[in-house]
C-alpha cells in the first residue's frame, strides 16, 4: 500500500507499486486544479509542470501564479511574466497550448474596484484613497482573494480547457481558503458602516457609547488618518453588494466538481505537517481533493542489505571506500526519514490516491527540458523510461 | 560582519522552506552565550520555537528557553491591547474602546494593522526602558520574519503608516518605531538562503529591494544546508568509473550512487553560491546540511557553534 522511496533518474524503470491512478485521467476532467503547499516545497514547478503535461496531451492550459519573486518565470525558462497570459512554446505536436501568467494583485484589485464601483465618484474615492494605495495589499487575505478572482475571471472566459494555479507561498495554506470569506465579510462589515457614519442607523443600535468611541479613537489615531481609514471604509460599503456576490460565486467555483486541490509537499516534517492539516480543512468543507504531490524525496531507495565494505575497499581503496560507505550512511538516514514522513501522509490522506513521488532532482528546474524530467514522475503511470540522469 | 550581535534588533528573512527559523534560533543560541540577554520572536503564531526548544507552547509571554535565551510568540490582537492600555487613559476609556465589538471590526478591517502591531511590539521588546517598568530590557531581539516577498511590506509597514497618518500619535508612533528599524546601528537584517537557483535569485532581490525602497543593506548572508564537499574530483572519478563497471553487489552499487550524487550535489550548490557571492559582492556566511532525520537541539547547538564561529 505504501510507496517506496521515488528511484534516482539514472534508474531504468519506474516500479510498478510506485504507480498511482493516472494524474492526467484525473485532470483532463477538469476546468481548475489549484496547488496548495507550504513555502518552499516546490509549488510553482509543480504547477508548471502539470500545465505543461496536460498541454502536451492536448489541452489548452493556463498556468496562474501570484508569486513576486520570478518563480513561474525561472521555471519556464522565460525572462518574466506580466499580468498578461503568455504563450510558451512546446515542443509537441498536438492541439494543445501552453500559457502562464503572474498576476498582479494591484491591478486586479484596481480592476475589481472599476467593476464594482456604483459610480464614477466612488471609484475615484477609492482609488484615490491614500489607504487604499499604500495598504491595499495588507487587506486581509487580498493577495489570496485576487488570485481566486483573477481565476475565476478566466474561468468565466472559457478561453481555456485547464487552469492550473500556483497558491500564493503564506506561511498558513489556509489564509487561501478563508481568503474570499474574509474579504467579503471585510466589504460587509455593515456595522464598520454604521460606525463610520455616525448619525445613521449606527447609533440607535449601538447607543449613546458610540460618539464617545469616535472621539477616542480620534485621539489614538489622528484625524486624519481616522478620515482616510473612514473614507476608504465607507467607499468599500458602497461596493459591499458586488463583492460579496462576487465572493459568493468564488466560493462556489472552489466546490465545483470541475475544480480539484492537489496539495504539493516536501518530505520535510513540518511541510507534511501542514499538508495533513491542510487536506483535513479541505474535507471540513468538502472542497474537492485530488491528492498530494511530494516533491524532492531522496533520490535513494532504503536498503535492507548492509554494504559489504571488504567489496568496496576493493574497489576504490580503504580511504576512499570508507568515505563512501560514510556517506551512504548518510544518505540512508535521510531516505528513511523520508520514507517515514511519506508513510505517515500516505496514512492520513487515506481518502486519496496514495502519494506521487518526485524524487529530488539534480539542479533546479528551470526549463521545458526540466519540467518534462519531473513530468515522468508526475505522470508516471504513462510508463515512460526515465531518462539516465 | 562582527557586529550582528552587538545589535539591538535582528530581522532575520529569505524565502519559504530555507531555514529561518534555524538560523533564528541558531542566532539566538550564539547570542546568549555571547552573554547576551536575548529573545527569539516568532511572528506568524507558528510556535516553531517551542518545537525546536521542545518546550511547551512559547505564547504571548516573554519564555525563559535557556540561560539568556527567551522566545516569545507575538500575537497581534494582545499587542494591541497592549499599546491601547498605555496610550488611552483613564482606564475607563480603554475598556470602552477595546471591549467594543466596533473597535474590533474596525482594528481587524485596517490594513496594516496587525502588522504595526506586531512591529510595534517587536520594537518594544527592544527597547531598554519597557512598556512595563517591571520587565527586564533585552540586548538582542531576534525576530523570525515572513518570506522574502512579504518580509519587505512588513519592515516597511511602520513607514507606510508613518506618511499615510501624516500627523497625530499613529504617525508619531510609526515613526518612532521606523526611525528605529531603519537604523543601521540599531537594528540589522540577516538573508537567510539555500545554495539553490530561485533562493538564491530571491535574495539577490530581496538586497536590491531593501536598499531601494528602506535605503538598507544586508548584515548577513547565510546560506543554509550546504552539503559537505565530501569527494575531491578525482575520487568522484574514481567512483564513477567503478559504478560504470557494474559489477558490484546492490548495496555497493547503491554507496557508490549516493557518492556520485553527493558530488554532483555539492558541485551545483557550490555553483549557487558563487553566483551569490559574485552578485552581492560579499562572502554569505554558510551552515552545513545535518544528516539528521530531524533537527534537534543538539543540531542546534551545533549549527550555532558554526556561526559563533565565523561571526
Amino acid at each position: 500500500m505504501i510507496p517506496p522511496a521515488a528511484r534516482p533518474p539514472g534508474s531504468r524503470t519506474t516500479p510498478a507499486d510506485s504507480r498511482h491512478p493516472e494524474i492526467a485521467r484525473l485532470l483532463e476532467r477538469r476546468e481548475i486544479v489549484i496547488c496548495a503547499g507550504a513555502g518552499g516545497v516546490g509549488k510553482t514547478t509543480t504547477a508548471a509542470a502539470l500545465a505543461l503535461g496536460m498541454a502536451e496531451r492536448g489541452m489548452k492550459v493556463a498556468v496562474l501564479t501570484i508569486d513576486p519573486a520570478r518563480r513561474l518565470a525561472n521555471s519556464l525558462g522565460l525572462p518574466e511574466l506580466g499580468n498578461e497570459e503568455r504563450r510558451v512554446e512546446i515542443d509537441s505536436d498536438g492541439p494543445g497550448e501552453l500559457w502562464a501568467m503572474m498576476l498582479d494583485a494591484k491591478r486586479t484589485f484596481d480592476d475589481l474596484i472599476e467593476k464594482h464601483a456604483p459610480d464614477e465618484r466612488t471609484r475615484e474615492a477609492v482609488l484615490s484613497n491614500r489607504i487604499y494605495q499604500e495598504l491595499s495589499n495588507a487587506v486581509a487575505g487580498s493577495q489570496e482573494y485576487m488570485a481566486m478572482e483573477k481565476l475565476y475571471e478566466l474561468q468565466q472566459e472559457e478561453r481555456y480547457d485547464l487552469l492550473v494555479l500556483d497558491t500564493p507561498p503564506t506561511r498558513n495554506a489556509l489564509d487561501f481558503l478563508d481568503a474570499p470569506e474574509r474579504l467579503s465579510r471585510f466589504v460587509d462589515s455593515r456595522s464598520l458602516q454604521f460606525f463610520l457614519r455616525p448619525g445613521r442607523l449606527g447609533l440607535k443600535v449601538f447607543g449613546r457609547g458610540t460618539g464617545m468611541l469616535f472621539s477616542v479613537l480620534k485621539g489614538v489615531t489622528g484625524v486624519d488618518l481616522l478620515h482616510d481609514l473612514s473614507e476608504f471604509f465607507a467607499s468599500f460599503g458602497e461596493m459591499a453588494e458586488g463583492f460579496r456576490e462576487r465572493a459568493a460565486r468564488v466560493n462556489e467555483l472552489l466546490a465545483d466538481p470541475a475544480t480539484i486541490f492537489l496539495l504539493v509537499t516536501s518530505p520535510r516534517r513540518d511541510a507534511v505537517d501542514e499538508a495533513i492539516f491542510f487536506h483535513q480543512r479541505l474535507s471540513e468543507r468538502g472542497l474537492p481533493f485530488g491528492g498530494a504531490v511530494v516533491n524532492r524525496m531522496s533520490a535513494l531507495a532504503v536498503q535492507e542489505d548492509p554494504v559489504d565494505e571488504a567489496e568496496l575497499e576493493a574497489l576504490l581503496g580503504v580511504q576512499l571506500g570508507r568515505k563512501v560507505a560514510g556517506n551512504l550512511e548518510d544518505y540512508q538516514a535521510i531516505a528513511a526519514r523520508d520514507r517515514e514522513n511519506v508513510e505517515r501522509l500516505a496514512r492520513e490522506l487515506s481518502d486519496a490516491p496514495p502519494p506521487i513521488l518526485v524524487p529530488h532532482l539534480e539542479g533546479d528546474v528551470h526549463d521545458l527540458a526540466g519540467l518534462a524530467e519531473m513530468n515522468q514522475y508526475l505522470f508516471a503511470t504513462e510508463a515512460v523510461p526515465t531518462s539516465s540522469g | 560582519m562582527a557586529g550582528i550581535l552587538d545589535k539591538r534588533l535582528v530581522f532575520v528573512t529569505g524565502k519559504g522552506g530555507v531555514g529561518k527559523t534555524t538560523v533564528a534560533a541558531a542566532l539566538g543560541i550564539a547570542a546568549a552565550r555571547a552573554g547576551r540577554r536575548t529573545i527569539v520572536c516568532e511572528v506568524a503564531q507558528q510556535e516553531r520555537m517551542s518545537h525546536v526548544f521542545r518546550s511547551e507552547g512559547v505564547g504571548y509571554s516573554e519564555t525563559r528557553l535557556r540561560a539568556g535565551l527567551y522566545a516569545i510568540s507575538i500575537d497581534p490582537h494582545r499587542s494591541m491591547e497592549e499599546y491601547l492600555r498605555q496610550q488611552v487613559k483613564p482606564e475607563a476609556l480603554y475598556t470602552l474602546l477595546f471591549d467594543n465589538r466596533l473597535f474590533q471590526y474596525f482594528a481587524a478591517a485596517t490594513p496594516g494593522m496587525r502588522e504595526l502591531v506586531t512591529i510595534g511590539k517587536v520594537w518594544e521588546l527592544a527597547q531598554f526602558e519597557r512598556r512595563d517598568p517591571e520587565a527586564l530590557p533585552y540586548d538582542l531581539v531576534i525576530v523570525d520574519a515572513p518570506s522574502s516577498g512579504h518580509g519587505l511590506a512588513f519592515l516597511r509597514t511602520p513607514r507606510t503608516f508613518r506618511d499615510a497618518a501624516r500627523v497625530g500619535p499613529i504617525s508619531r508612533q510609526a515613526g518612532k518605531i521606523d526611525s528605529f528599524v531603519s537604523d543601521p546601528e540599531l537594528t540589522g537584517v540577516v538573508a537567510v538562503a539555500l545554495p539553490e537557483e530561485m533562493p538564491v535569485n530571491e535574495t539577490v532581490d530581496f538586497e536590491r529591494d531593501l536598499r531601494a525602497e528602506m535605503d538598507l543593506g544586508l548584515d548577513a548572508v547565510v546560506v543554509n544546508a550546504l552539503y559537505p564537499a565530501r569527494f575531491d574530483d578525482e575520487e568522484a572519478e574514481r567512483i564513477e568509473r567503478a559504478a560504470a563497471a557494474n559489477g558490484a553487489s546492490p548495496a555497493v552499487d547503491a554507496a557508490l550512487r549516493a557518492a556520485i550524487l553527493e558530488h554532483h550535489r555539492a558541485r551545483d550548490q557550490r555553483v549557487e553560491l558563487e553566483r551569490l557571492r559574485g552578485e552581492l559582492q560579499r562572502d554569505p556566511l554558510t551552515l552545513p546540511f545535518l544528516f539528521q532525520p530531524e533537527l534537534d537541539l543538539d543540531s542546534f547547538d551545533i549549527l550555532s557553534a558554526d556561526l559563533e564561529a565565523i561571526l
